[in-house]
């Protein structure tokens, strides 16, 4: 490493200027060479905030479900009893278990009781509008702060008519748009055809994006069609079985409840009640399988694993771009040191020792990676924007396409992760020295007679 | 670097810009050693303007090679100084290239991407003399060779003649102990040759020591003295006799001719 004794050339002016005149010489050649380590530090910031970005989102709505909740829900057991509706068994959580564990566990805050069935809404003052089907949820007036749903116009569900088993509901934003496109949603009547029940709207929900899927007991939550109503109301008109007809066939599920969400006082506590939940639930059959304990905690530290594995692999793949470029780099190289042999052989002849000739090359090297470092950053800062545009245009250009694309990736916006631009540039620093050792040498080791009589 | 040991020629009292001793240079190539040089020796004073000739395969280019301190001879002692150049290692003999040797080559060899006064500092560039002052010198050296207004040119802005001018300043901005000249009228007409010849003359009137290797009768004609190279030995080492000399007047002319040129 003779340059290493070269160090006050290294830092003189002179010598960078005299390297970026070389490389202007070639402009085309230059420019491409830049091109390839723009591609590969571009790479490294694109790739490293896309991750963070599709994570973030990922993490967003695991936090969503509350990383103080514990989510217990009921799975429908394989039928196992033929078509036969009078035998049909419950399934899923019951109300006496969460009373239970609202009552004997100490550190629970409060339990929702929540108990979702599929129907079809109409409103019958409108003959132009069709039913649409949608989730009927039935809750109590908590459930709109645990579940962070935000009322846009009238109010979430009182007390009062929880208690009173009132019929009235709130309703979702999406569904409001579509059934009252040109009305006041607000005290008209929503009508459920299947159960031929009527429930007055006194509530218009915000729009909400989906929530994580969780472990095969939950998909992932649209909330898009959603109607709230007092799950006293739900019991007393609707009962614990629902039946669905399918073509000529009937299809009947009995459960009290199909979700109990447990909200824990402190984020602490909740390994510790998620345990004691399952002891609970567990305590008559070990090996139960109609029901499905989650706790969004635990997956939220799934998911930082999952981040890091994810960086990683995103990181592996933008190295690998930018050895590429490094090669580039080595190529051009050279090249040109074998098309400046006569050049070497003048510096030689005129006094350059081994040292200055590598170390001449090197500076190249390192502009043209250090150049390619600073647009590469650049235009790694352009991410959002460009992400934001080409989702843009998919949407408007090629619509069908847009729709297969994954909801993860429609919504998410890269976010730049601030360690990557230093990172890049050292790494664009350190390519350029890496990949620029080996012509330099080439270069030092020429025999100076040879290269002054090189054409 | 070490300190002389050979013994210096002090009968004279003319101090010695170069001293050969019994310089030999084999080349081992697989089947046969080639002996280029056989053993040659001789002294080169200050202000002396020395031509080299000799057929080819004469070791007219070994010769020349170690007298730029290209290379290093297998036996024998180069002395430069005070110093033996043929025992130095690789980085030294490139700091006695930048700061006791000035090459004048055939083809110019001035760097493509330098301007003119660029080119002339080079060798300066590798002593870490580069500075202020080294600059002003650079600029008076392009000035004396005639090339002031060109400062910012590029080679291949310039003709032959003006590049070899160039190259020949470059060979002086570090005060060498002798300019060695590789053919340097080889690529030039005979106007221009006369030229670079005139130049050569008000170099060596002024003092400096000129060693030039040429196989040309008319171009050796214009130096003090001559070595005949045949075999690897010195056939002949002579003075002179009816040296041509420009004279004042002539060296007028020719400048004057050459400025009325370039300003065509």
């Amino acid at each position: 490493m003779g340059f290493l004794r070269n160090l006050s050339a290294f830092f003189r002016p002179r010598t960078w200027k005299l390297g970026l005149k070389s490389l202007w010489l070639h402009p085309m050649r230059s420019a491409l060479t830049v091109l390839g380590i723009f591609i590969g530090v571009a790479s490294v910031i694109w790739l490293l905030a896309i991750g963070e970005g599709i994570s973030k989102e990922a993490q967003r709505r695991i936090e969503d479900l509350g990383a103080e909740n514990i989510i217990v829900r009921s799975i429908k057991p394989p039928d196992t009893s033929g078509g036969n509706f009078r035998q049909v068994d419950a399934f899923g959580v019951q109300r006496s278990e969460f009373e239970m564990i609202e009552r004997t566990i100490p550190t629970v805050e409060r339990v929702l009781p929540i108990r979702e069935i599929t129907q079809r809404f109409a409103y019958t003052g409108n003959p132009n509008i069709q039913p649409i089907d949608g989730r009927l949820v039935g809750c109590t007036d908590e459930y709109a702060e645990v579940t962070r749903l935000f009322v846009a116009r009238g109010h979430f569900l009182q007390p009062i008519e929880i208690e009173r088993a009132k019929s009235v509901c709130v309703i979702a934003a999406n569904l409001s748009e579509k059934l009252f496109p040109s009305e006041d949603p607000l005290n008209k009547q929503i009508y459920l055809p299947e159960k031929k029940e009527y429930f007055r709207i006194i509530g218009v929900l915000h729009p909400r994006n989906a929530t994580a899927a969780i472990g095969g007991s939950l998909a992932a939550q649209d909330f898009s069609n959603d109607i709230y109503i007092p799950i006293t109301t739900m019991r007393q008109k609707m009962g614990d079985m629902e039946v669905k007809r399918t073509g000529g066939s009937f299809s009947a599920k009995s459960f009290e409840l199909s979700q109990i969400t447990i909200q824990v006082k402190s984020v602490d506590d909740v390994r510790r009640t998620a345990e004691l939940v399952k002891a609970t639930l567990m305590a008559s059959n070990v090996n139960r399988q109609d029901i499905a304990v989650v706790v969004p905690y635990e997956l939220l530290e799934q998911a930082r694993m999952t981040r890091l594995m994810f960086m990683l692999f995103m990181g592996l793949i933008a190295a690998i771009s930018l050895i590429v470029g490094g090669i580039g780099i080595m190529n051009i190289m050279l090249a040109t040191v074998t098309e400046r042999t006569r050049e070497i052989g003048i510096r030689r002849a005129l006094g350059g020792k081994r040292s200055d000739i590598v170390l001449q090359f090197l500076v190249e090297t390192i502009s043209l990676s250090v150049v390619g470092g600073i647009v590469g950053i650049i235009g790694g800062l352009f991410c959002s924007p460009t992400v934001y545009y080409a989702r843009e245009a998919i949407k408007t250009f090629a619509p069908t396409m847009y729709a297969s694309i994954p909801d993860d990736a429609k919504i998410m916006t890269p976010e730049i992760v601030p360690f990557s631009i230093p990172v890049a540039f050292c790494i664009s620093v350190m390519v350029g020295v890496f990949f620029g050792l080996y012509p330099a040498y080439r270069a030092a080791q020429m025999d100076p007679i040879e290269a002054l009589r090189h054409e | 670097m070490k300190p002389n040991i050979i013994d210096v020629p002090t009968a004279s009292t003319q101090r010695m810009a170069a001293v050969i001793r019994d310089l030999k240079k084999h080349y081992f190539l697989k089947s046969e050693t080639v002996r280029a040089l056989r053993g040659v020796s001789f002294d080169v004073p200050e202000g002396d303007y020395v031509a080299i000739m000799g057929p080819s395969g004469s070791g007219k280019s070994t010769l020349l090679n170690l007298l730029g301190c290209l290379d290093r001879p297998t036996f024998g002692s180069f002395i430069l100084g005070t110093d033996d150049v043929a025992q130095m290692n690789d980085d030294e003999l490139s700091y006695i290239r930048a700061s006791r040797i000035g090459f004048v080559f055939q083809s110019y060899n001035l760097i493509a991407q330098l301007s003119v006064v660029e080119n002339i500092e080079v060798p300066l560039y590798y002593t870490g003399r580069l500075n202020a002052q080294s600059r002003q010198r650079s600029v008076e050296l392009a000035t004396m060779v005639g090339l002031g207004e060109r400062l910012d040119h590029r080679p291949t802005q310039l003709s032959g003649g003006q590049q070899q001018r160039v190259a020949i300043a470059r060979s002086l901005v570090n005060d060498p102990y002798f300019i060695l000249a590789d053919e340097a009228t080889g690529n030039l007409d005979s106007v221009t040759t006369e030229e670079i010849l005139a130049l050569f003359q008000r170099l060596n009137d002024e003092g400096r020591t000129i060693i030039m290797v040429t196989h040309e009768d008319e171009v050796a004609a214009h130096a003090k003295r001559v070595i005949r190279l045949k075999d690897g030995q010195i056939q002949v080492d002579e003075r002179v006799k009816d040296r041509c000399v420009f004279t004042p007047e002539q060296i007028e002319t020719i400048s004057a001719n050459a400025k009325q040129k370039e300003q065509v």
